[in-house]
């Protein structure tokens, strides 16, 4: 294959690349668009072996693609829905890892005789690379719960991370200049090290702008490979997620009324929390299912809350019966969708709509928050910190500022929650003593069947 | 490559970045950052690039282990985009029935 051919399906794999994009950000096109994107890919991986031919190594590599399809595709075949977001961090983490690796090994290859630009970029992948890595296998362990979701400070923290950046950047300019294969591993370990500490003191709510921000920050190294390996494709496809990443991560920030400079370093200027009531036995109303049906019965409006609780239990199909049986009652239902619920922006909506809900029962918080007032009962399940009236009233929490669903507004307040532990920002919730509301504990799904049940009877 | 035509490849690319993503909904956030992420999977070509070109064997244990990563970024993130988008399709016939 000509070098012209090559290069000219490369820039066809840009264009595919814009509209993947493109298409990813309308509903109707979205699923399209993402074929798109994967059709391009897999035409400018073909390309290679066209064009490198006879490639080297050619057995190892086949092999090596062949371990990337056996572990990647049932993973993401398999992953429940819940798991979704850890998984996507996980993948993230692998490219920016297969990016830094990528501008290791070509500099090694290039030796004494890298150019100084070359070396500069080289020096960007490696750094960004595997702070990209580092930082979203912490993401994944505080997704999956492996380790706590709270913000981990320690003492002196911020000057630690500050010497590490510090550190990292001596040892660039090390690398420019002396050209070793040492400095750059060093390099390396010390960029691995800093997207630890980078990434440990962001609170769980948080999260997922910190996965979007990596997925940026991935991109962009594989532009800088791109030039390194003096390919336009790698630049184009690089450069266009970079961009877009960056302006999703702020969109994400916004919408969880967070700006981008608090998510990072907010832990550092928030007083720490006091444990107030954490210990001490304050009163709850708990009912059971017969008393939410009774409620539910007797309601004109009914808002659904659902959250991350709703996605672990598996019980969106549940809450679909729940709210069909409302609707044939007459009774008017409609969910209240936060933005960030559940583990990431739009998680409930995915879920949602794998329970067929009918899209014009969604409402966006903008549209249900006003009607809070009007509203007779309202059900939250397996939701927290997006109901939390401390984010509009205590400053200084680690969720203040962000919008929140107006539940407190409603008549009733009914909590479908496990257990009385604190939501994933780990922040007491004052609305779960409040004489309007009742809770009904146990598992989302359980507890529904039941109210279904009840609610049949009635 | 010539400096320049990589600058403006660079800065267009950054543009047409920002503008395809500047308006969409909240709903469509992390199916297009998996999508994203799946793009930036393409360093995969990188990958082979430099496996083909590998000298040593530290070379080539250090490509193939980028190739493996590059393909699971790449192939994993589009099909977990498509599971998800998946989802958001049967929506016409329920939609037409609503209201009382």
């Amino acid at each position: 294959m000509s070098t012209n051919l090559y290069s000219l399906i490369g820039l066809a794999a840009g264009v595919a690349f814009i509209l993947a994009l493109k298409g990813l950000s309308h509903p109707k096109t979205a699923r399209r668009g993402n074929l798109i994107g994967a059709a391009g890919a897999t035409v400018a991986t073909l390309s290679v072996f066209l064009y490198v031919n006879p490639i080297h190594h050619l057995l190892p590599v086949l092999g090596a693609i062949a371990v990337g399809l056996i572990v990647g595709v049932p993973a993401a075949r398999k992953v429940e829905m819940t798991q979704m977001p850890q998984l996507v961090a996980l993948f993230n983490g692998v490219g920016g890892g297969a990016a830094a690796l990528v501008a290791i090994v070509e500099y090694l290859h290039l030796g004494k005789d890298a150019t100084t630009a070359e070396v500069i970029f080289t020096v960007f992948t490696v750094i960004v690379g595997c702070v990209s890595f580092s930082g979203s296998i912490i993401t994944f362990m505080k997704l999956q719960e492996l380790m706590t979701t709270r913000p981990v400070v320690f003492p002196g923290g911020r000057f630690v991370i500050a010497g590490t950046l510090v550190a990292v950047l001596g040892t660039a300019v090390w690398v420019v200049q002396a050209l070793g294969t040492t400095p750059l591993l060093i390099l390396a370990a010390l960029a691995l090290i800093f997207g630890v500490l980078f990434v440990l003191p962001v609170g769980g709510a948080d999260v997922p702008i910190v996965i979007s921000l990596l997925n940026a920050f991935t991109g962009l190294t594989v532009a800088a490979s791109g030039y390194v390996l003096s390919s336009t494709l790698l630049i184009i496809a690089g450069t266009l997620v970079g961009a877009s990443g960056t302006i999703l991560t702020r969109l994400m920030a916004e919408a969880m009324g967070r700006s981008l400079f608090g998510t990072l370093f907010g832990a550092f200027t928030a007083k720490p929390q006091e444990a107030s009531g954490t210990a001490e036995e304050r009163p709850v109303r708990s009912g059971s299912a017969d008393d939410v049906a009774i409620l539910l019965n007797y309601a004109r409006r009914v808002v659904i809350v659902p959250g991350f609780g709703l996605a672990v239990a598996q019980a969106q199909h549940t809450v679909r019966e729940l709210a069909d049986l409302m609707i044939s009652k007459g009774i008017d239902v409609a969910y209240g969708i936060h933005p960030v619920a559940g583990r990431m922006p739009g998680h409930m909506n995915v879920l949602l709509a794998e329970a067929n809900v009918p899209y014009d029962q969604l409402a966006e918080m903008d549209e249900v928050n006003p009607t809070f007032g009007q509203t007779d009962v309202a059900i939250v399940i397996g939701a927290n910190d997006v109901v939390n009236p401390a984010a509009q009233t205590t400053p200084g929490c680690p969720i203040y500022g962000m919008p929140i669903l107006e539940v407190n507004h409603a008549s009733n307040i009914i909590f479908l929650k496990r257990s009385m532990r604190p939501g994933f920002a780990g922040i007491e919730n004052e609305l779960l003593y409040d004489p309007k509301t009742m809770l009904l504990f146990g598992d989302a799904k359980a507890s529904l069947t039941k109210v279904v049940s009840a609610l049949k009877a009635l | 490559m010539d400096a320049i035509a990589i600058i403006s490849i660079f800065v267009l690319a950054v543009f047409v970045g920002f503008e395809v993503v500047s308006k969409v909904s909240s709903t469509l956030h992390t199916p297009l950052m998996s999508g994203a992420n799946a793009i930036h999977g393409v360093i995969l070509v990188g990958a082979i690039i430099v496996a083909d070109h590998s000298r040593t064997s530290l070379e080539l244990g250090l490509s193939l282990a980028a190739i493996i990563l590059a393909t699971i970024n790449m192939v994993g993130g589009f099909v977990v985009t498509d599971r998800m988008l998946e989802m958001f399709k049967p929506k016409k016939n329920s939609s037409e029935k609503g209201g009382e």
